[in-house]
């Protein structure tokens, strides 16, 4: 298959895991004391447990799995407010599928579904549009969730619900942005990340230049990489180069995809529809400040908050839960003592067992015989 | 008669004898069904005959769309039922049919529904004997669901079964896998693909005939709802042994696979409606494969794997590495990104 297999080939693996090896013997790191490089987006963490890159690679290398899984990192509070508004007589609520099983305190949207809400599944924002044009007497809801990859099209969606002058749809905006985040997970102490292999998805929006901070002010480098194999392994090789040369910069490894400025048209549309200040609540990590995702106040006829204001519901996270000590590297997720007990894929108790490319969710589904 | 199905089409009277009669006597068209008994009368000297014990199952069937192509609604339900009675080894006979039914549904749908049944029946020598109609008002069931039971005959010379299987024992396929899941998440979510995208829907009883003759087979099933993985599970609960299969070894159509990679889904848990997981001992390995290669239904079957003493079950990757197939507790949901 043509943009997969060539990617996958297994002499273009074993030649790229033999060239990490033989830089990092000129690394100062050692399996005691390894390189710990974080695989920034879900999506990674889930090709390199599900093709075992992990283990083909020399123990002076760790990948510690971080943040950026959308659904993982979704309050179990915002939820609740989903199944609230949901529950209206009047609403259809439309939601990506892998957004129906996060687990609120009163249930999921699957539950919500069950007991008789509308909760329909979308493959796109356009497609919850077209259910309000379809349906003029309800009130149509999309769960905009998701990092730069999914708010271009959630902001589209809405200029065209304006110019179509649609009066019934609304956006549920739980929107995310990466960079802070990232900045805050290097703001803790005693942080273990050397290095970070970036998703080439979201710089295929925002390009490689808000990684620059990290780079220059955070002193990691870091490298844009796509999500086959050979990206992955390519990634780290240009990541362990930068170890070897003394360099610390951002690097593009996704080339094929990812242009350096990003996507213009994109980063507008975003722009014109929402606005990031304030701070959020994340699943996991708590409140981070400047990572609040908004509708412009022009916006505000699209809100579903404003529209159906649903009730506060602040739910804390587990305080048993290790999803902290897992995303920073000072712990591997069999070590929770939740793991695989209390919190399993079935019955997620901590952020990273919410979905399926959440750290610990990965690591049950492919290595829990080794917990 | 209406061009509707109706409430009267379910009541007892001259609407439903002119349904069974029109519709399913008609096209069913056999001497048991046209008794017009409330039950079928099978001789017991016929069922001696074929074997020494009775292959009995039953299964429902709700899939929407009711047509997709490679099938329907109506083939479906032969095909499932046949398979659950041929891969016990058994020689699937005869059919029940109980229709329920949506008021409002188009009589030329449930005639084509029916129409396919026989032609499916008939093509692998079974005969729809028995069967009841029930009509519910509307938006009490969607269209038309169709429950099959069926029954079978086993030769004596054939003992196939989970508990024979052994470690060091081969696992194989009898095709490629997904074709019938990713088929039908194509259509219901409207996903748009084409290109070489068809359920394998088939009776698979003259693919199994011949395996019956071959030392060494210990046990087959078909790979439906759950697909290939839960099978395997399936095997290894049964049995107490582990299973390993080889990622490199799997067929798999570049549809099935261009689909799976789109929506991060995987193939082994896509529902198969025409494909045999098979473990035989690893002597008999080539003569299975030779033999179900033989038919058009397993020209493309594989060895995929074997069984191990290890309890779990496993799938080793591209690369070498060894990994947990997992059983995914639920249907699994697309990604978002």
């Amino acid at each position: 298959m043509r943009f997969v297999d060539e990617y996958r080939q297994p002499e273009l693996v074993r030649g790229l895991v033999a060239r990490i090896g033989e830089r990092m013997s000129h690394t100062v790191y050692t399996a005691e004391q390894p390189l710990q490089v974080m695989e920034v987006c879900g999506g990674h963490t889930h090709a390199i447990f599900k093709f075992g890159l992990d283990k083909l690679l020399p123990p002076s290398l760790e990948f510690i799995h971080g943040p950026g899984c959308p659904v993982c990192v979704l309050p179990a509070g915002r939820i609740d407010a989903c199944v609230q508004i949901a529950m209206r007589p009047e609403v259809i609520f439309c939601t990506f599928g892998d957004a129906m099983r996060v687990p609120g305190r009163n249930g999921s949207l699957l539950t919500a579904r069950q007991q008789g809400a509308d909760v329909r599944m979308v493959w796109s924002p356009l497609d919850a549009l077209a259910i309000a044009k379809n349906n003029p007497d309800r009130q149509v809801v999309f769960f905009g969730i998701g990092f730069e990859t999914t708010m271009p099209a959630s902001a589209m969606t809405l200029q065209q619900a304006r110019a179509d002058g649609v009066e019934n749809f609304f956006l549920f905006c739980q929107h995310i942005t990466l960079m802070p985040t990232l900045k805050s997970l290097l703001a803790q102490p005693d942080v273990r990340i050397d290095g970070f292999i970036a998703p080439g998805h979201v710089s295929m929006v925002i390009g490689q230049r808000p990684y620059a901070y990290i780079s220059d002010i955070c002193h990691k480098p870091v490298v844009v990489t796509g999500f086959e194999p050979g990206d992955i392994l390519q990634g780290l090789l240009m990541l362990c180069e930068q170890y070897v040369d003394g360099r610390c910069t951002v690097e593009n490894q996704y080339r094929r995809v990812v242009p350096d400025e990003g996507n213009r048209l994109a980063q507008e549309a975003m722009d014109r529809v929402f606005i990031t200040e304030g701070a959020s609540e994340w699943r996991g990590l708590g409140v981070i400040d400047d990572s609040r995702v908004s509708l412009r106040p022009e916006w505000s006829a699209y809100d579903a908050e404003g529209r159906f204001n649903p009730d506060p519901q602040p739910v804390a996270d587990d305080p048993r839960a290790r999803c902290g000590a897992v995303l920073t590297g000072r712990c591997k997720p069999a070590d929770c003592p939740l793991f695989g007990g209390v919190c399993t894929p079935e019955n997620a108790f901590g952020a990273l067992m919410v979905s399926s490319e959440g750290a610990c969710a990965a690591w049950y589904q492919y290595r829990r015989s080794e917990a | 008669m209406s061009k509707q199905i109706t409430l009267a089409h379910g009541n007892g009277g001259g609407a439903m004898q002119a349904l069974i009669s029109g519709v399913f006597v008609s096209a069913f068209d056999n001497p048991l069904l046209a008794t017009g008994e409330d039950q079928a009368r099978l001789a017991l000297s016929e069922l001696n005959a074929l074997g020494d014990r009775l292959a009995f199952t039953t299964d429902s069937y709700v899939v929407d769309p009711l047509f997709f192509p490679g099938g329907d609604i109506g083939k479906l339900a032969v095909c499932g039922t046949a398979n659950d009675l041929a891969v016990s080894g058994a020689t699937p006979r005869w059919l029940s049919c109980g229709f329920i039914l949506e008021e409002g549904l188009a009589l030329e749908t449930l005639e084509a529904v029916v129409r396919s049944m026989a032609d499916t029946a008939r093509g692998a020598g079974i005969q729809i004997i028995t069967g009841d109609t029930k009509v519910v008002p509307r938006g009490a069931v969607d269209k038309l669901f169709i429950n099959t039971a069926g029954l079978g005959v086993i030769p004596a010379t054939v003992e196939w079964g989970v508990t024979a299987i052994r470690p060091g024992d081969s696992i194989l396929v009898s095709g490629t896998l997904g074709d019938h899941g990713a088929t039908i998440l194509n259509l219901r979510e409207n996903l748009g693909m084409e290109a070489d995208l068809s359920s394998d829907c088939a009776v698979l009883a003259p693919l199994i005939a011949p395996l019956r003759d071959i030392a060494g087979i210990r046990t087959l099933r078909d790979a439906t709802r759950g697909g290939v993985t839960a099978i395997l599970h399936e095997f290894a609960r049964g049995s107490g042994c582990g299973m390993t299969v080889d990622e490199a070894a799997l067929p798999v159509k570049t549809t099935v696979r261009g689909i799976c990679e789109l929506l991060g889904l995987d193939a082994l848990n896509f529902a198969n409606e025409g494909k045999l997981l098979l473990v035989v001992e690893a002597a008999a390995e080539q003569q299975v494969l030779q033999a179900l290669r033989r038919h058009p239904l397993g020209r493309d079957a594989a060895v995929i794997g074997r069984v191990t003493d290890d309890k779990q079950v496993r799938l080793r990757g591209l690369y070498g590495v060894s990994r947990i197939l997992d059983l995914p507790h639920d249907e699994p949901l697309p990604r978002i990104c």
